[in-house]
């Protein structure tokens, strides 16, 4: 199986290391709290007061964040925003004729993002850790931010607040496989004003929320992978069994 | 004939009067001894002989699978998307038959996939197991669309996008393509009409078609008897009997072996259910978790990975290629009319033929001749009984520099399949068009190659070592 | 089996462990596929219990709303409703609410009126003989398919049955058990829980 996964993932990076040098920016790995509730808790928390507004997640059901340890009661309280009842989905407010109105396209839906955004650059946590820590300030976009993953996008840096302004600095620099061209490429930020949150703290704010995203991808991950375990084990158990019960027959065969 | 009932003793069991009873009224127990307890296989079946059981229990976990998944999901364009997660996350483990269908899907290909190289390798297409092959690659093409039809049913980006390129790869057809386009989708896209049809096709229409055709192959297999590695008629050599020396009865022998094969099968099928079912986006595709938006292509659309050798064919065809394509048909023609001993009639034929090919390679475009090498690259498996003109079946006993020739073969497949995952490239085309003449080359240069060389004497009994 | 030899112990005790094996094997694919059947979470999501305001409903009124797909009455009884209640018990096929076989009686319901306060009566408007939704009958006195002496209650359109206003049936009617009580609850003065009481949701 391990041998399989290597020939499948050798498979899958040899085209990476073809095309390293178009594609999009390099991502970061994305740390994962998904077996930390606290952490997939707080990610829930930011989630539902930062990206809700917009965004839905018409998949996911409130009552769903039972899962991460939160009781009906704390879900109504403090994560209730877009509906009144519990056993209803993430859904937004916001139409689709009025989002295409104001951003240009509708926001999509992030109930599974996380999986959508794997490719070979990265897994789809990685993609989205390292979309939300490199917006940059841009006053020729509408929004007034561009981003270095996801160029031109119509998404405003929803989480500005925590991680400050800041701007991006870019240089022409010779481009190894063309003569005489350059790449516009990216070689810095620069803080304008602060966050509320250091660097540091961001980023784990950020980790938080994307490992919540990842869960919201597949919330039965872990029980699945658990049962997995047991259910491997006990095949195991089969093929000892058949393998002695086939023996049995064939030493008959001459 | 009169109707007879067989006396039993008085004391009989009720379970024996019970089999009794049906066994006058329906071939029950003649069943059983003909195709199982009686059914006198060859003793020396190796690995690559378990693929058949294998597939037959993928298609009924796929069928199986299917109907619970069909509970569930909504055949709506608006719906379908959504139902899927309806499926993964509210359905009581119904997340669980998901993984089961979807990683069952790939299986299928694998386990088809050995299963025709096994096939290939010890000639178990030649006389008299003709039919068991036509129906084989019959199931092979019905598995095909079966695929294809249900992969549009998640209703993804992959899903909707990859069925509006092969829809109009229809279109390609010349005069009649655009309408054939339109009817298959019902409307000018891909839409609602086409979803709604697609599910009819994969839920029933082509199952019940596969589960014919797997029948079929079956009884065309068991009235024959089954080959072997060795590629030895065991039934030419029976005891007083009439059973071959070299059989054994399928029951007991060959269903426990399978049982443990599948206890083997099973764990390593559920460790990728279980622990990687997207692997690595070849079995679910990360584009399919964004639903279907017609107004955006993805950058880059592939077949999933069982189509890719064939896609890739079809991608190597371009107008370039076509010249080398023209040369090849007039070379081929010229090998017939020199290198043949068939009659003139056939030769002439074979040069009329030829010249229209060339003259429509020079009036079609690339696109309209890229589909039709696909098609032909799957459909020329059905020649494949006449294309071997072999004095032995079994790749043992062929001459050795035999097996660099299926060797050549299995890495061009594999090869043409990398290509077609990867975004088109001027260097991955090349190779893939030389790998495209590499695929055609086997077999249609078959009938020559496969009766060159010193060939081994076969036995007449089985070479088999005792476990 | 085996050209006629007796299966040994050992190959028969394998066949009994792979065939346990198998069994287990097997009755857990089963149980999977068979909990698919269950209410998924769509279903209890929409089962869920219903909240409602009762502080404007007057004495004599009647709301109806939806919990788990069925209707559901709430009814302010006049204090002369809830007084004539226990005058007509022997009219009644089961005055105390006892039976059990189409719905059980909660037991803070298990008292004259029915309801655990005197004035709010609540009830599953659903005949429980075939199905039909009985009609409001409030008004007392005679009238078409209604007794000479008709108290005000419930008459059910399709086959005659009729309830008084505790939801109990009459004596020789088709409907083989009172209208259901379904279980519910009071959060506050005037907010009404349907579907969920003391001991959790139904």
């Amino acid at each position: 199986m391990t041998l399989l996964k290597k020939l499948i993932a050798a498979a899958v990076l040899l085209p990476g290391l073809v095309f390293a040098s178009e594609g999009g920016f390099p991502l970061d790995r994305a740390p994962d709290h998904t077996k930390d509730m606290a952490a997939l808790q707080n990610g829930a928390r930011l989630f539902v007061n930062y990206c809700l507004s917009c965004h839905s997640a018409a998949s996911m059901r409130y009552n769903k964040l039972k899962d991460l340890g939160l009781s009906e009661e704390q879900i109504k309280n403090n994560l209730l925003f877009t509906s009144d009842k519990v056993g209803d989905m993430m859904t937004v407010s916001m139409s689709v004729k009025d989002a295409k109105a104001w951003f240009g396209v509708a926001p999509p839906d992030l109930s599974v993002i996380a999986r959508a955004k794997a490719s070979e650059a990265g897994s789809g946590p990685d993609w989205l850790y390292t979309y939300l820590r490199t917006f940059y300030k841009d006053d020729t976009r509408p929004t007034g931010w561009n981003n270095l993953v996801f160029p031109n996008v119509g998404m405003p840096h929803v989480l500005w607040e925590l991680q400050g302004v800041r701007t991006a600095k870019f240089e022409e620099v010779k481009n190894p496989h063309e003569e005489g061209k350059t790449e516009h490429t990216f070689v810095g930020f620069e803080q304008v004003t602060p966050g509320s949150m250091s660097t540091p703290e961001y980023d784990r704010a950020v980790a938080d929320l994307v490992s919540f995203m990842n869960w919201m991808a597949e919330p039965v991950q872990a029980t699945r992978k658990r049962i997995g375990v047991w259910v491997l084990l006990f095949l195991g158990l089969c093929i000892v069994l058949t393998w002695r019960l086939n023996a049995s027959y064939w030493k008959d065969i001459k | 004939m009169a109707f007879h009932e067989k006396q039993l003793p008085a004391d009989a069991s009720i379970g024996d009067k019970a089999l009794n009873w049906v066994d006058a009224r329906f071939p029950l127990s003649a069943t059983w001894k003909a195709h199982l307890s009686e059914y006198y296989a060859p003793k020396n079946f190796n690995f690559l002989y378990v693929f058949g059981s294998l597939a037959l229990l993928v298609l009924v976990m796929q069928i199986v699978t299917g109907i619970f998944l069909v509970m569930h999901y909504k055949p709506d364009a608006n719906l379908a998307f959504a139902s899927v997660e309806y499926i993964m996350r509210d359905v009581p483990w119904g997340w669980l038959v998901r993984y089961m269908h979807s990683t069952g899907a790939s299986a299928f290909f694998i386990v088809v996939y050995i299963h025709m190289l096994r096939g290939l390798l010890y000639g178990s297409y030649r006389k008299p197991r003709e039919l068991v092959w036509l129906f084989g690659v019959g199931i092979f093409l019905c598995l095909m669309a079966e695929a294809f039809f249900g992969y549009l049913l998640p209703w993804g980006q992959m899903s909707y996008w990859g069925a509006q390129v092969i829809v109009n790869l229809f279109g390609a057809i010349p005069f009649i393509g655009p309408d054939l386009s339109l009817w298959i989708r019902g409307d000018y896209v891909v839409s609602d009409a086409t979803l709604n049809r697609f599910f009819a096709f994969h839920v029933i229409a082509i199952p019940l078609v596969l589960i014919g055709l797997v029948v079929a192959h079956i009884v065309a297999l068991h009235e024959v008897g089954s080959s072997n590695p060795d590629g030895v008629e065991i039934k030419n050599t029976v005891d007083e009997r009439g059973v071959p020396l070299d059989g054994i009865p399928f029951h007991p022998y060959y269903s426990v072996h399978d049982i443990f094969v599948v206890s083997i099968f099973l764990l390593i099928f559920t460790a990728v259910v279980f622990f990687a079912p997207e692997m690595g986006g070849y079995f679910l595709e990360y584009n399919n978790f964004i639903p279907a938006n017609p107004l955006k292509t993805p950058p880059h659309i592939a077949p999933v990975w069982y189509f890719t050798p064939f896609y890739s064919i079809l991608r190597a065809t371009t107008s370039d290629f076509m010249y080398w394509l023209e040369a090849g048909v007039a070379a081929y023609v010229a090998l017939i009319i020199l290198r043949t001993r068939l009659a003139g009639k056939y030769k002439i034929a074979a040069a009329v033929i030829g010249l229209a090919i060339i003259l429509g390679m020079f009036v079609f475009d690339a696109k309209f001749w890229g589909v039709v090498l696909m098609g032909v690259s799957v459909m020329i498996m059905f020649a494949l009984p006449w294309l071997d003109t072999s004095p032995v079946k079994s790749v043992r006993y062929r001459p050795g520099w035999h097996k660099y020739i299926y060797l050549v073969f299995g890495i061009a497949f594999i090869v043409l399949g990398y290509f077609g995952v990867q975004p088109p490239t001027p260097t991955g085309t090349a190779i893939a068009q030389f790998c495209t003449f590499l695929y055609f080359g086997f077999f249609l240069l078959m009938p020559w190659w496969s009766a060159t060389g010193t060939f081994k004497p076969v036995p007449d009994r089985v070479v088999f070592h005792p476990h | 089996m085996s050209n006629e030899k007796q299966v040994d112990s050992g190959r028969r005790g394998l066949l009994v462990a792979t065939c346990a094996a198998g069994g287990v094997a097997g009755l857990a694919t089963t149980g999977v596929l068979v909990s698919t059947f269950q209410p998924s979470e769509r279903a209890k999501a929409a089962g869920a219990p219903v909240e409602v305001d009762i502080a404007g409903l007057a004495p004599g009124e009647m709301r109806t709303v939806e919990w788990r797909g069925k209707p559901v009455w709430i009814l302010k009884r006049t204090p002369e409703q809830v007084a004539a209640l226990p005058k007509h018990d022997s009219e009644l096929a089961d005055p105390e609410s006892q039976r059990t076989q189409f719905s059980t009686t909660p037991e803070y319901a298990m008292n004259e009126w029915r309801s655990r306060q005197k004035d709010i009566l609540v009830l599953v408007g659903i005949c429980p003989h075939l199905g039909c939704s009985p009609s409001s009958k409030f008004q007392a006195g005679p009238q078409p398919s209604l007794p000479d002496d008709w108290q005000g209650g419930f008459l059910c359109p399709c086959h005659g049955s009729t309830f008084d206003l505790a939801g109990r049936v009459y004596k020789n009617k088709p409907s083989p058990d009172n209208l259901q009580v379904p279980r519910h609850m009071f959060e506050g003065d005037t907010k009404l829980v349907i579907g969920k009481d003391e001991k959790g949701e139904a």
